[in-house]
């Protein structure tokens, strides 16, 4: 393999720059590149070189490289992964505490409905029992009136006969019994 | 310009290979030169960067780990985003490929250094194994029918004794193309900044600043061309792999 690299290599540089090479002469001058006797040793030391740099880097370096880039790489998207993961949960809890406090609302503004509406209740019955003691109290009253007033009627029935005799009387000088008048007045009355 | 063959201070004499220790692999010359110097720094350049910033392996990086994650992000985007996600188990080697090509380019942009990816051989090395590796994956999970690559899709039969021979010579092309580009950029790029240099300090006193303006805009630029041919080899790999991945253009 390394012959064959060496002689094709010589082959190739001559046929390059043969015409360059045939100006000048050989030995002596000419392009140092192209001093065949020198191509050995660099193919020789390039090829230990270059292996030798090839199995370091692929072997030691780039491994070592490749390895903290993907640790780096994993070691981001862990830790986005847990950020993910922890902004879900504080967004549940705030959602959590959200709800807890609509709960709290809404119980706290049924309490506050359900006692004001047993207190309207109270107050209703309330009402409603001494109205209906003032209705009765008034009934009472009325009823009371009602029977003075029939009683103050009559009474003012005997007063005016009694007047009314007393006065006719006088005007025609003889008494008059209270029935007389009062007979009149009946008979007048109709 | 004929007396810097000899190991003078002309503007290629900045690419010579000097062996440091001389060495022997089952008969190949095997020495240790500058540019293996260089290769062994970039090397370990790299090793000790990621051994640093991936020292903590922080969850919050600090400078160097941001820098590490970033040239990985970079690369592996690149890939993903021109082959997909198929594409990543070959992003080791991409990212290899870059790397190593980003700190040679810029550490031969320090004066006095050697660039290792002037030379024409290291990169059509790279780029050949680009294309042995694409190919191979190519062969490996398409079978033949990898060979579809060259007969594209809605073209009338009647041209294909034309359309599937360059079909097949473009794609033959790429490692030609794809080392040509690097070695090249860097060579004129750093064989310019010598030679402007250079008149800096043979032109008389009153002419100097011209050249030292000058290679000053251009080392900013030679920064600028040091990244983006390392990101073009990259890219350009990216997209062969693509082919041989998921087969289409």
């Amino acid at each position: 393999m390394f012959s064959v690299i060496t002689a094709a290599a010589q082959a190739v540089t001559e046929a390059v720059a043969g015409a360059a090479v045939e100006a000048a002469p050989h030995a002596s001058g000419g392009l140092p590149q192209l001093n065949t006797h020198d191509f050995s040793p660099q193919l020789i030391w390039l090829a230990v070189m270059f292996t030798l740099l090839y199995v370091i880097l692929s072997r030691v370096a780039l491994p070592a490289v490749g390895e903290v880039l993907a640790e780096r790489r994993e070691r981001i998207g862990r830790d986005l992964a847990a950020a993910a993961k922890l902004k879900s949960q504080t967004d549940k809890a705030l959602s959590d505490y959200e709800k807890a406090l609509a709960d709290a609302r809404s119980k706290a503004s049924a309490i506050a409905k359900e006692k004001r509406q047993s207190l309207a209740d109270e107050t209703e019955a309330e009402r409603l029992k001494v109205e209906a003691q003032l209705n009765a109290k008034l009934h009472e009253a009325e009823a009371r009136i009602a029977a003075t007033k029939a009683k103050a009627l009559l009474s003012v029935n005997d007063i005016a006969a009694e007047t009314a005799s007393a006065v006719v009387g006088r005007l025609i000088g003889q008494d008059v019994s209270v029935a007389d008048v009062k007979a009149a007045l009946a008979a007048a009355g109709k | 310009m004929a007396a810097e063959a000899g190991g003078g201070h002309g503007p290629m004499s900045q690419f010579e290979i000097k062996r440091y220790v001389p060495l022997d692999l089952f008969g190949q010359d095997a020495s240790f030169t500058n540019a293996s110097l260089y290769m062994v720094l970039a090397v370990l350049l790299i090793t000790a960067f990621f051994a640093a910033a991936m020292r903590n392996r922080a969850l919050v990086p600090g400078r160097l780990q941001s820098v590490a994650e970033m040239s990985y992000e970079f690369i592996a985007n690149m890939v993903r985003e021109n082959v997909g996600d198929e594409g990543m188990k070959y992003f080791p080697f991409i990212f290899s490929l870059f790397v190593f090509v980003l700190v040679l380019n810029m550490l031969g942009m320090i004066p006095g250094t050697f660039t290792v990816t002037s030379h024409i051989i290291v990169t059509f090395a790279l780029a050949a194994l680009v294309f042995l590796v694409v190919t191979a994956i190519g062969f490996a999970r398409h079978g033949l029918g990898y060979l579809k690559l060259f007969v594209p899709d809605g073209v009338p039969i009647w041209l294909m004794p034309l359309i599937v021979p360059i079909e097949l010579i473009s794609y033959l092309i790429r490692p030609i193309s794809l080392s040509v580009r690097l070695f090249a950029n860097m060579m004129a790029g750093h064989t310019m900044l010598k030679v402007f240099a250079g008149f800096a300090v043979s032109l008389p006193v009153f002419a100097k600043i011209a050249p030292v303006l000058f290679t000053t805009a251009f080392t900013g630029l030679e920064f600028v061309v040091a990244f983006l041919q390392a990101f073009i080899f990259t890219v350009l790999t990216c997209i062969y792999l693509n082919d041989a991945v998921n087969m289409h253009h």
